[in-house]
């Protein structure tokens, strides 16, 4: 069969951002895909360079909509990694508490996008409806709904009151009950599982040659999570059990994440149970000493790291980051072999199969024939039927059997 | 006192390749960091991700540091533990080999590394480039410290 490359983006109605995926089509399956990246990217390492500690505290902040907390502490446990700060238990456990609400928020966009890509928008509905019990107890808490601005070099900006932890209590109840029927939808809606099982599917042996990491990779059985493996503020401190699944498709990631979000709820209320009084942030220079640090998160979506060197100046020598997103993307390419193009926009969550747009991107050539001409759109209808004729399927019998009850009817 | 973790592997390592002695640092727990040179890299990376256990590949850093470029393979274990191992290249020759045949999910970290330092990996397989446009001017190096915006901006600042 002839192979036919379809782009896929940049700039396409179903991308929620911009990228491009080659895809190779064999008939409806998917033979090989490449993708170009890149056409996001803002210089933010660069810039880094030339803004002091505190600036970049929220230059980073941005590389992210979703997980920017996870970026800002990746980056101030660097620093005060270099500067030699021993942050105060409760800003520990601050960070930690922001940094689980803020999972609260992404898996349950997350559970929503996957709702919609797969037409099931009831879902969608539900669960970003109630993921704004979460995105209000942030504004409480810091202020804002996303880039909460909560950290900086030695602590955290705002202590937390008696009555937000009342609050946030009381709607992490709300949520578990909730999230308990989300559970009880991706393991009982029969329509659901279909959908999503053996879709991208991604060997472990793939995910680790890969470097797939976070959800992505617990669901093909890579049992790692920064929290427990390389545990970073107050995680040491707290009782959770790093959720794996052995599907390794798109249902398994499904079943990951609505795992993760009742392990959070339990350790969100560990931390507000444990959450020791005190100061919340200790003095820090202006001025970094000399040295490297290299610090790691587990956001969301999986591992991120930020790699910081210091010169002794008020701005880092060097900044790398390292989302999430990057280290799994080598591994989409390997999920989207074989499955359908119907398959792609949960297979990247953020495609839509678009047929009109991608049928109107095709040119069909009559391929081996002189002049290799475009062929007209009755034309092909007729190479069509004719194709299935020659192998025994025909429906003109059933097609006039189909007019004649209709006849019947009118 | 019993050595810690890191105590052992860093002896360990020493006792292996006898001339990273010295050359390895134990930052704080679960963090290593060595530097080797060009002719030993292969093998002390080998070592790591082969005898040692760290097979996984968080990122790779590249950083200016004027006479040379130098490259951070940030190498991972499965108990948290990660060792950054360190070769620096000639800023006048800056080339070096590619390890994407190890691990596949550092392709686009080299990738990263090409575009914005300017180091070229041999072996790097043919693919699109990242993260710059296709429309880039050649040799403009972002992340080197000597490099200026205005290098590619129009001398009035550009834009709207």
């Amino acid at each position: 069969m002839n192979k036919i490359k379809i782009p896929i983006g940049p700039q396409h109605p179903a991308l929620k951002e911009p990228a491009n995926f080659q895809l190779v089509l064999e008939g409806e399956k998917i033979y090989e895909a490449g993708m170009r990246l890149g056409y996001n990217h803002r210089g933010i390492e660069k810039a880094c360079e030339q803004r002091s500690y505190i600036q970049d505290i929220y230059l980073v902040e941005r590389v992210c909509g979703i997980c920017s907390h996870s970026h800002a502490t990746a980056f101030v446990q660097a620093v005060e990694e270099i500067a030699g700060l021993q942050i105060p238990p409760r800003a520990s456990y601050i960070r930690t508490l922001i940094g689980e609400l803020e999972r609260i928020h992404s898996h349950l966009l997350w559970l929503g996008v996957a709702g919609h890509e797969v037409g099931f928008d009831t879902l969608l509905m539900y669960t970003w409806r109630d993921r704004e019990i979460v995105m209000d107890l942030l504004a409480e808490i810091t202020g804002n709904r996303v880039n909460y601005g909560i950290n900086t070099v030695g602590g955290v900006r705002r202590d937390v009151s008696a009555e937000q932890i009342a609050n946030i209590s009381k709607g992490v109840d709300a949520m578990e009950e909730r999230t308990k029927y989300y559970i009880q939808v991706a393991t009982e809606e029969a329509t659901l599982i279909a959908r999503l099982s053996k879709v991208g599917y991604l060997s472990k042996e793939n995910a680790l040659r890969l470097g797939a990491i976070g959800p992505t990779g617990r669901a093909s059985a890579v049992d790692t999570d920064t929290r427990r493996d390389d545990p970073y503020a107050a995680y040491a401190d707290l009782n959770f059990k790093v959720i794996t699944d052995n599907h390794c498709d798109v249902y398994g990631r499904t079943l990951v994440r609505v795992g993760e979000l009742m392990q959070t709820y339990n350790m969100v209320r560990q931390i507000l149970k444990q959450m020791p009084e005190g100061p919340i942030a200790v003095k820090a220079p202006r001025k970094i000493p000399a040295g490297e640090a290299f610090s790691r998160y587990e956001a969301p979506r999986g591992e991120d790291v930020h790699y910081v060197r210091a010169n002794g100046t008020d701005k880092p020598e060097r900044v790398k980051i390292r989302a999430p997103t990057l280290a799994n993307l080598s591994s989409v390419a390997k999920m989207m072999e074989q499955n359908y193009l119907a398959d792609v926009p949960i297979i990247i969550a953020a495609i839509d199969p678009c047929f009109s747009c991608t049928d109107r991107a095709l040119v069909l050539k009559d391929f081996g024939q002189p002049g290799d001409r475009a062929m007209e759109w009755n034309e092909l209808r007729k190479y069509g039927i004719e194709w299935h004729r020659q192998r025994g399927i025909d429906f003109s019998g059933a097609n006039k059997r189909f007019a004649k009850l209709m006849e019947a009817h009118n | 006192m019993s050595a810690t973790k890191e105590e052992e592997i860093s002896g360990r390592l020493s006792a292996q390749f006898p001339f990273l002695a010295g050359q390895v640092k134990i930052q704080r727990a679960r963090r290593l960091w060595v530097e080797t040179s060009p002719e030993n890299f292969d093998a002390v990376f080998n070592g790591l991700v082969e005898k040692f256990g760290f097979n996984s590949l968080c990122t790779i850093t590249g950083l200016d540091e004027g006479e040379y470029f130098g490259l951070l393979y940030h190498l991972a274990k499965e108990d948290g533990t990660v060792a950054s191992l360190k070769v620096r290249v000639a800023r006048h020759n800056p080339k070096w080999k590619s390890i994407g045949n190890k691990f596949p999910g550092g392709i686009i970290y080299e990738r990263e590394i090409a575009d914005l330092l300017g180091v070229q990996f041999e072996g790097l397989p043919p693919g699109p480039r990242y993260p710059l446009t296709d429309n880039w001017p050649a040799g403009q190096y972002p992340l080197r410290k000597d490099w200026q915006n205005t290098n590619v901006l129009p001398k009035n600042g550009g834009g709207a």
